[in-house]
Formats: C-alpha cells, sequence, structure tokens
C-alpha cells in the first residue's frame, strides 16, 4: 500500500482537498438545479378569473343580502344600517355553496344542512365558524372595490378590522 | 465449384439435404452466418447449457432466473400478481402512446377528443377501453399483491427493502390512475381531482390550510397545491401538468422503481415461495 502521508500534522490531503471541492461544486451545482425546478412550477403569471374586481356603488345595495354577484364571483352584498360587506357564498364545513333563503332570513347549505344567520353567522348544521368576508375599499370613482386575497374570520374578530366592511 | 477446403460446395450441399433436409439446411446457414452470431451466442441445441444461456444472453429475457425454482410458477401460492401489474403496465405504456397520438391537453379540445375516439377513431374505442380497464385492473392488482406478499410473511428479512421498493410502486400507480382520471376533462374526473386537490391544501407546512401552513405564510397562491394545479384552481395549467406527469414524468419514475424492485427479487434470493 502506498503511503500518502507520513506527517501527522497535515489534517487534509490534496486527495480529500480536490474531492471536497469536487463534490461541493457539484452539490451546489444540484441544489441550484433543484430549487430553479421547486421555483419553476410556481407560474408567475396566471389566467383565472380576477380576484379583484369591482361591483358597483353603494347606493346601488338596499339593506339586507344582495345576490346581484352571486354566479358572477360566488359572493353576497349584505347592507346593514350604516355598514356594507361581502361575504364568501362558500360553506365553512365542506365548501359548497349556500342559499340565501329570502323568506326565512338564513343561508341555508344544502349539502349538510348547515345555517348562517344573513351576517354570516353559523346557528345550525355542521359549519364549524361563520361564514368568511372578503376586504372591500372605494376606488377614485366611489366604485366598491372587493379584493379576494384579504379574508376576515369571524371567530377570530376580525370583522370590526378596518377593510372588512365599508361605512355608508 | 469448390470452397477453400478443396471440397465441390454442391455435393457438401446434396449430402446436407439429404441427411438434414431443406429446413436443417437453412437453420444450418443461419445459425453459422456471421449475422446470426453477432446477435445470438448461444446454438439451437437442446442442453441445459444452452438452455441457459438463451436467457442469460438475452437483455429482454434476462428478467427471468436462468433456472427457475419448482415452486416458482405455482399460481396458488404468487397469484402472479406482480407479474399481471408488470404486463398491465406494459398494456398501458403501448395503449397510451397510441391514445396520445389523437388526445390534446387542452380545456378546449380534451374532452371532444376523447369522444372522437370513442366514436370517430378506428379501434379508438377499443384502445381506450383497454386503457381504461386495464388501469382500474392494476391499481387491483398492484394491491393484490401487496396483499399477498404480506399474507405469506414475504417483505421479511432479507426482503424488507424491496417491501419499500413496492410501497412506492403503489403510490406511484395510484398517482398514475389519479392523474389520469383528469385528461377526460368530463364531471366525474374534474371533480375528483377538484376535490383530491383540495386535500392538498391541508399538507402540513406546504398546505395553506394545513397544519402551521398559515404560520408558514401559506397562501392559496404560493402553497403545494399551486404547484400541482399551476394555479389556484383546477383549469388548464392543471390539464396540462396532469397530463405531462401521467404521460412522462411519473412513467419515467416507476420505471427506475420497477428496475430496482425486479433486480431486488434476484438478489433477495428468487421468487419467495412456501418454506
Amino acid at each position: 500500500m502506498l503511503e500518502v502521508t507520513k506527517n501527522k500534522n497535515i489534517i487534509i490531503n490534496r486527495r480529500k482537498l480536490l474531492s471536497c471541492f469536487g463534490w461541493g461544486f457539484i452539490g451546489i451545482f444540484l441544489t441550484t438545479v433543484l430549487g430553479s425546478m421547486i421555483r419553476f412550477f410556481f407560474p408567475r403569471t396566471l389566467f383565472e378569473p380576477p380576484t379583484r374586481y369591482k361591483i358597483g356603488y353603494p347606493f346601488q345595495y338596499t339593506p339586507g343580502v344582495s345576490e346581484r354577484f352571486k354566479k358572477q364571483f360566488r359572493i353576497w352584498i349584505v347592507r346593514e344600517a350604516d355598514k356594507l360587506y361581502v361575504i364568501e357564498a362558500k360553506c365553512t364545513h365542506l365548501g359548497c355553496t349556500p342559499n340565501w333563503l329570502a323568506a326565512e332570513g338564513k343561508f341555508k347549505c344544502p349539502c349538510h344542512g348547515s345555517g348562517f344567520t344573513p351576517d354570516g353567522i353559523n346557528i345550525e348544521g355542521p359549519a364549524p365558524r361563520p361564514l368568511e368576508r372578503f376586504r372591500v375599499a372605494l376606488d377614485e370613482g366611489g366604485q366598491i372595490v372587493v379584493d379576494e386575497g384579504v379574508r376576515y374570520r369571524g371567530e377570530r374578530g376580525e370583522w370590526d378590522k378596518t377593510g372588512a366592511f365599508l361605512k355608508v | 465449384m469448390k470452397n477453400k477446403a478443396g471440397e465441390n460446395i454442391f455435393v457438401k450441399y446434396r449430402n446436407m439435404l439429404k441427411e438434414k433436409g431443406l429446413f436443417g439446411i437453412l437453420r444450418e446457414l443461419t445459425a453459422n452466418s456471421q449475422v446470426w452470431k453477432s446477435v445470438f451466442r448461444h446454438t439451437f441445441a437442446d442442453t441445459p447449457k444452452n438452455r441457459m444461456l438463451k436467457v442469460v444472453s438475452n437483455v429482454f429475457m434476462h428478467v427471468h432466473p436462468a433456472k427457475v425454482k419448482r415452486h416458482a410458477p405455482q399460481l396458488k401460492y404468487t397469484w402472479c400478481m406482480g407479474g399481471i401489474s408488470f404486463f398491465l403496465f406494459l398494456v398501458l405504456t403501448f395503449t397510451g402512446v397510441l391514445l396520445m397520438f389523437y388526445y390534446r391537453p387542452t380545456v378546449h379540445d380534451a374532452y371532444w377528443d376523447i369522444k372522437d375516439l370513442k366514436y370517430q377513431v378506428p379501434f379508438g374505442a377499443l384502445l381506450r377501453n383497454l386503457h381504461r380497464w386495464s388501469a382500474h385492473l392494476m391499481v387491483i392488482t398492484v394491491w393484490f399483491h401487496m396483499f399477498r406478499v404480506f399474507v405469506t410473511g414475504s417483505y421479511k428479512p432479507p426482503r424488507e427493502f424491496n417491501w419499500c421498493v413496492g410501497v412506492v410502486l403503489l403510490v406511484i400507480t395510484l398517482l398514475l390512475s389519479f392523474t389520469g382520471y383528469l385528461l377526460t376533462w368530463d364531471q366525474l374526473g374534474f371533480w375528483a381531482v377538484t376535490v383530491g386537490t383540495n386535500m392538498a391544501r391541508s399538507t402540513p407546512l406546504l398546505g395553506h390550510e394545513g397544519p402551521f401552513g398559515e404560520q408558514l405564510g401559506m397562501t392559496a397562491h404560493n402553497d403545494i397545491r399551486f404547484a400541482l394545479l399551476g394555479g389556484s384552481l383546477v383549469g388548464g395549467n392543471a390539464l396540462l401538468r396532469a397530463y405531462v406527469w401521467h404521460c412522462i414524468g411519473l412513467p419515467l419514475i416507476i420505471s427506475v422503481f420497477m428496475m430496482v424492485h425486479f433486480w431486488r427479487i434476484r438478489k433477495d434470493g428468487g421468487i419467495s415461495g412456501p418454506l
């Protein structure tokens, strides 16, 4: 066998050093490739329905629940005496779309019978928490802008936050 | 006419014809030609050594052992479920490639291409049904294979690593089945994949509705489900991604694991049998 080092003070020899550099380079390279590949799977541009849209002027909504944009955006616009907010029409149980029963004054999910008051509080059935609300704001022209990117959850006390409702 | 050895070729072949017949001569000439010898390293002789050579010297045949154990072909022990699964995989690969000639994975075309395959393309309905039923059957046979290996205790040492490889193969089989489901772009597949990918929302850490997902800043636009669908909903991107995973990505990965699986069967002592 070939004696590579006689000096015991040498902790690394040429073979080990080159090996470290070699594998180190390959390691860095493969990590970069893997990182780029992971990033690659998250597209920058989406061709999906917008998550920010306008739904008209506050004066167009009379007190009560409006189903005007339920088909298009899956939302209800609720106008109370002094404020207006937007509820997502998605049951918090398993994600079905509830119906607004005007005669009974409540939302009712057809899938498992969850019921909600007009402001979205769960009152019956398996739904574990209130319906969620989307951010609302007014643009320069006075139109209501809904932003689905920001949600407000009642059970966390987020419905009083600015953006969760409009003062009218 | 004489050859290098000085023999009269006509006399030689006339004698051979008398001795071996026309078929025998053709066989002899073929087997002694350089072309034949360059491809096959064995003769036609029916000897134990030659029979082994036929298997060992052939890349396709050498998946089989040179000598089959007496218990190996007994159906009552193995049910041949692994072999049938592999056979179905080959059927699915073949019919799948043919289906790709007529199928376009776009929201606009996918559903109608399947309709065309069923009603317009010559033998299209047969092809699609072969692919569909083989897929269902493969999921069943892979499960039964797992069940058989479990009840015969064939997962025990030295085969424990191959059991783990088999679990990976099972998962990929299910993923292949799942991604294929969406490609018909009908209501059934669409909602199945909608529900299935909604489960990915609840992935721990990586899903925006899963444990610790929210704390790590996961939203519907940057979590694992988003990467799977190529968007926040099941749309054109999701269809294309399912297609590429189904036709290229997953088959490549499963092939690698199958190679290891089959190789390890032999290295772990061959097909398990009664003790």
